[in-house]
C-alpha cells in the first residue's frame, strides 16, 4: 500500500482514541468537580485535566486559571488546541476522506456521521446536561468508528497500520492520566483511606473504563498498588501498558509477515512488551512511578518514530 | 425572448412519448409531499455517503452536495443507439485529430483547419510533438456534452477531451434511484451502468506500453482532498480497485514512475490523471506546481508509462476549434458526421463578428478557452450593461470568443419543490477508448438546470443532475 495510505490511517485511528481519550478524561474531571471537597472534591481537578492531556503549556498560554469553563473549551472545543475533541474529530475526518478507498464504508459512515453530528455542538453555549450529551456523543462514536473497523476491515497491511496507531495512542494516554495521579498512588501497599483518594481513584479507573474490571481482577477495595498493577501490568486489562504492547507488536509482527522482513520498529516494540511483561509492580514502585512513566512515553514516542521512518514516509 | 422548449416527456403537447409512460403516471399519482420527501431522502443519502463538491473561492460551503432530481430522464433505447453511433464516430475523430497535429499535421495542410488554431492555441503542447503515445489513443476517457432540441434532433455542446468529470454522480444517481424508488425502478428494463468502472478498467489496462509487465499497474492521480472532484476521484480509485496516488507518491527514477509503498517503490504502468496538464511536471510545465511529480513527461515521453488523457488533448475540446469537428470528422473517417454541432459564429471570422456584436442579446457568447459555465454571456438572460460590457471584451479579442443561437434546450420534468415543472436539461455519456475497442456505458449523466427558464446547467452555477435511464 501507498506510505501516505499507511500513514494517513495510522494517524485517523490516533485521533479517534485521542478524542475519546479526551472525553474520559473530562469525564473525570467533571464527576470528582461536582462532589463537595470533603468527598473527594477538589479544585485542582480541572489542572490534572490539563496535565493528563499533555498540554498544560499550551493551555497556560491560552487561558489564565484552569476552571471548568475553560478546560472544558480548551479540551473540548478550543481550534486552537490541535488535540481538542472537535480538531481531533476534524483531522480524523479529512485523514478519513483522503484515504476514503482504504476504508470500509461502515467505517466512513461512521466518522462523516460523527463529524456531521459535531457541528450541533456549540462549545460557547454548553449547559452541563448538554455536556454530557456531548461526552456520550464522543465516546460512542469512537465505539462505533472502531467497532466499524473492526467488523468490516479486511485483515491485511491497513487494519495493522490502524490497530498500531489504535494502540500507542492508548498507551501514551494510559501513561499519562497514571502520571498525573502518580503522588497519589503513593504511597506503597497502604489501603485507601479516606473519601479523597477513594474518589480519585475510581475516578481514574472510571476514566479510562476499568472500576468494574478492577473489582473483577482483584476483588477487594482499592489499592494503589493494584490500580497501577492492573493500568501497567495486567494483560487483560485493554487498557494496560502490557496489553498495548502486546497488541501493537502483534500488528508490527504481521507486518513484517506480509512483507517479508522485518526493522528496528519490531525490535523496539518487542523489547519493551517483553520488558514489561516480565515486570513486577514492586520494581515500578521502587523506580518511582513517575520516572517509569517518563521513560514509558518517551519509548512510546520512539516506537512512533521508527515506525515512521520505516513505513510511513 | 421566450422559446418554447421540446419537452423529453411530453414532446410538444400534451401526449407522453415513448418511455415516459409510466414515469408521466408515476408523477401524476404520487402526493407532491412524497415526493418532497423522497427527495430529501435522497440529499440525506447523498450527505451521508459524502458525495460532495468544492466551490472555487466559497470557503463557507467548503463542502456542497449538487442537487438530486428524483424525476429519471429517459432515453429509448433506439435514441440511445442512433447517439451512441454518433459518439463512436465523435471519439474516432478526435483521436485521430489529435495523433496528427502531434504528428504529420495533414490536417492544416490540407487546409481544414487554420493552422494557429492548432499551433497557436493556448492548449497546444509543443513537448508533444513526434512523441509516440501508447497505442495512439489521445483520449481514452472522453465526456461529450449532448443537447437536444426536438426529437430528432442532438447536438454536441462540447467535447470534453481533458478530465471529464461526473461520471460518479452517474453511478451514484442509479444506485440512490434504485434504493428510494425500486418500484419505478422494477417497472422498467433500464440498461445498468454499473459496469462503468470494469470498463473503464479494461481500457486503461489496454493502454499499457509495451515495456510493463504482462499484470500492468494503474494508479489514480488526484490533485488531493482540495480539489472539486475528489469524491469522484476517490470514489473511481475504489470501484477500480487501484490505489489513488498524490503527487508526492509518485516519484521518476531513470524514466520509470514509481509510488512510495509500505514495501518500497512500486512501478506504474499506466495513470488516469486527473490533473491538468499544467500541473503535472513541474520540470516541464508550470515550476510552482507541488501537485505534479518532477520527471513525468520524460518518462512518458520514453514510452514508460501510458497516460489517461494524453498530455496535449485540450486542443481537441477548444470551443475554438469545436466549430471544426463536422469537418475533421468527414477529413478522417470520410463519413458525415452523425451528430451535428450546435451552429456556431467563429468570432474570428469578420462577417461573424459583426453578426455577433449586433445581435449579442439573443446569443449565447463563449470564450473559447473557458469552462464550467465561466466566462461566457447568455445574452437574452443578461442586462444592457453587462451586455454592452461584454461586447468590448469581444471586440478587443475577437478570435477568443464564440456565439451560438440560444437554444431551446429540451426539458424535463423536475420536482422543484411546490411540484414537478419543466426544467432545461443537458446530457453528457462518457465514451471510453482503449487499445482494443471503444466502450459506452448506456447512459450518462443528465444535468438539470433548476432555476425557472435558466440555460446553465453546470455545478458550480447552481445545476442539479438526473439519473439517466436508457430503456428497451
Amino acid at each position: 500500500m501507498l506510505s501516505r495510505t499507511a500513514d494517513t490511517l495510522y494517524w485517523l485511528a490516533r485521533y479517534v482514541e485521542r478524542a475519546e481519550n479526551t472525553a474520559r478524561i473530562l469525564d473525570a474531571a467533571l464527576r470528582l468537580a461536582t462532589l463537595p471537597a470533603g468527598y473527594g472534591g477538589s479544585s485542582n481537578e480541572w489542572e490534572s485535566a490539563v496535565a493528563a492531556t499533555g498540554s498544560e503549556d499550551l493551555f497556560r498560554s491560552l487561558y489564565g486559571e484552569a476552571t471548568q469553563a475553560t478546560v472544558v473549551d480548551f479540551l473540548a472545543f478550543s481550534p486552537d488546541n490541535p488535540s481538542s475533541i472537535r480538531n481531533c474529530l476534524e483531522i480524523a475526518r479529512h485523514n478519513a476522506r483522503a484515504v476514503r478507498t482504504a476504508l470500509t464504508i461502515e467505517m466512513w459512515e461512521a466518522i462523516n456521521g460523527a463529524w456531521l453530528e459535531m457541528k450541533r455542538f456549540d462549545g460557547a453555549t454548553m449547559t452541563r446536561p448538554r455536556l454530557g450529551e456531548f461526552l456520550s456523543f464522543v465516546k460512542e462514536a469512537s465505539l462505533r468508528f472502531d467497532g466499524s473497523a473492526y467488523r468490516t476491515m479486511l485483515r491485511n497491511d491497513a487494519f495493522d497500520f490502524f490497530r498500531i496507531g489504535v494502540y500507542l495512542e492508548r498507551a501514551d494516554s494510559t501513561a499519562r492520566i497514571l502520571d498525573v495521579k502518580s503522588h497519589i498512588l503513593l504511597p506503597e501497599g497502604q489501603s485507601v483511606g479516606g473519601g479523597l483518594d477513594y474518589f480519585q481513584w475510581s475516578a481514574i479507573l472510571r476514566s479510562v473504563s476499568a472500576l468494574t474490571s478492577y473489582h473483577w481482577v482483584y476483588r477487594e477495595s482499592l489499592r494503589p498498588r493494584l490500580v497501577a498493577d492492573l493500568l501497567i501490568l495486567r494483560r487483560e486489562m485493554p487498557r494496560s501498558l502490557t496489553s498495548c504492547y502486546e497488541n501493537a507488536t502483534r500488528h508490527l509482527d504481521y507486518l513484517a509477515r506480509t512483507y517479508g522482513r522485518q526493522g528496528p520498529s519490531q525490535r523496539l516494540a518487542r523489547a519493551s512488551y517483553a520488558r514489561l511483561e516480565s515486570m513486577e509492580i514492586t520494581t515500578v514502585f521502587a523506580t518511582g512511578m513517575h520516572a517509569f512513566l517518563v521513560d514509558f512515553i518517551g519509548e512510546n514516542n520512539r516506537l512512533g518514530q521508527a515506525i515512521s521512518e520505516q513505513y510511513l514516509v | 425572448m421566450t422559446v418554447s422548449a421540446f419537452d423529453e416527456m411530453t414532446g410538444s403537447g400534451a401526449d407522453v412519448r415513448q418511455g415516459y409512460e409510466r414515469v408521466k403516471t408515476w408523477i401524476g399519482e404520487t402526493e407532491v409531499e412524497q415526493l418532497r420527501a423522497r427527495q430529501h431522502e435522497a440529499e440525506l443519502l447523498f450527505r451521508r455517503i459524502g458525495i460532495t463538491f468544492s466551490v472555487y473561492g466559497d470557503a463557507e460551503a467548503e463542502e456542497r452536495i449538487i442537487p438530486f432530481d428524483i424525476v429519471p430522464r429517459v432515453l429509448t433505447r433506439a435514441e440511445w443507439d442512433r447517439l451512441s453511433a454518433g459518439l463512436v464516430q465523435r471519439v474516432k475523430a478526435l483521436n485521430a485529430f489529435l495523433g496528427d497535429i502531434y504528428g504529420k499535421g495533414e490536417v492544416v495542410r490540407a487546409g481544414v483547419i487554420p493552422e494557429d488554431l492548432v499551433y497557436g492555441n493556448p492548449y497546444y503542447r509543443p513537448e508533444m510533438a513526434g512523441v509516440a503515445v501508447p497505442h495512439g489513443v489521445y483520449v481514452p476517457i472522453a465526456g461529450i456534452d449532448i443537447v437536444r432540441v426536438d426529437a430528432d434532433t442532438f447536438y454536441v455542446l462540447e467535447d470534453n477531451a481533458r478530465t471529464p468529470s461526473g461520471v460518479s454522480y452517474m453511478l451514484e444517481n442509479r444506485e440512490v434511484m434504485m434504493r428510494l424508488l425500486p418500484d419505478l425502478c422494477q417497472t422498467h428494463r433500464i440498461a445498468p451502468v454499473e459496469n462503468y468502472p470494469d470498463e473503464l478498467l479494461a481500457t486503461l489496462r489496454s493502454l499499457a506500453p509495451a515495456s510493463a509487465p504482462g499484470f500492468p499497474t494503474v494508479a489514480l492521480l488526484t490533485p488531493g482532498p482540495f480539489n472539486s472532484a475528489y469524491y469522484e476521484h476517490s470514489f473511481l480509485a475504489d470501484k477500480l480497485g487501484v490505489e489513488l496516488v498524490e503527487g508526492s507518491d509518485l516519484f521518476v527514477s531513470e524514466n520509470v514512475v514509481y509510488m512510495r509503498t509500505t514495501q518500497g517503490p512500486r512501478r506504474v504502468d499506466v495513470l488516469y490523471r486527473r490533473l491538468d496538464d499544467d500541473f503535472l511536471d513541474p520540470l516541464v510545465f508550470r515550476p510552482d506546481s507541488v501537485l505534479g511529480v518532477p520527471g513525468l513527461l520524460s518518462a512518458y515521453r520514453a514510452g514508460n508509462i501510458a497516460l489517461a488523457n494524453a498530455v496535449g488533448t485540450g486542443v481537441a475540446d477548444d470551443k475554438a476549434v469545436y466549430t471544426y469537428m463536422p469537418e475533421i470528422v468527414r477529413f478522417y473517417l470520410g463519413e458525415e458526421p452523425i451528430l451535428q454541432n450546435v451552429p456556431t459564429w467563429r468570432c474570428r471570422e469578420p462577417d461573424a463578428l459583426t453578426y455577433v456584436l449586433e445581435n449579442m442579446a439573443d446569443l449565447v457568447v463563449k470564450e473559447v478557452s473557458g469552462s464550467g459555465g465561466y466566462g461566457m454571456l447568455v445574452g437574452p438572460k443578461s442586462d444592457v450593461a453587462t451586455i454592452a460590457a461584454f461586447r468590448d471584451k469581444v471586440k478587443a479579442n475577437p478570435t477568443n470568443y464564440i456565439a451560438q443561437p440560444t437554444l431551446a434546450l429540451s426539458t424535463c420534468p423536475t420536482f422543484v419543490g411546490e411540484g414537478v415543472a419543466p426544467r432545461h436539461v443537458d446530457l453528457r455519456p462518457f465514451v471510453l477508448t482503449g487499445s482494443d475497442r471503444i466502450r459506452i456505458v448506456p447512459g450518462g449523466l443528465t444535468r438539470v438546470a433548476l432555476k425557472e427558464g435558466s440555460l446553465v446547467v453546470n455545478s458550480s452555477q447552481g445545476g442539479g443532475t438526473k439519473d439517466t435511464w436508457v430503456v428497451d
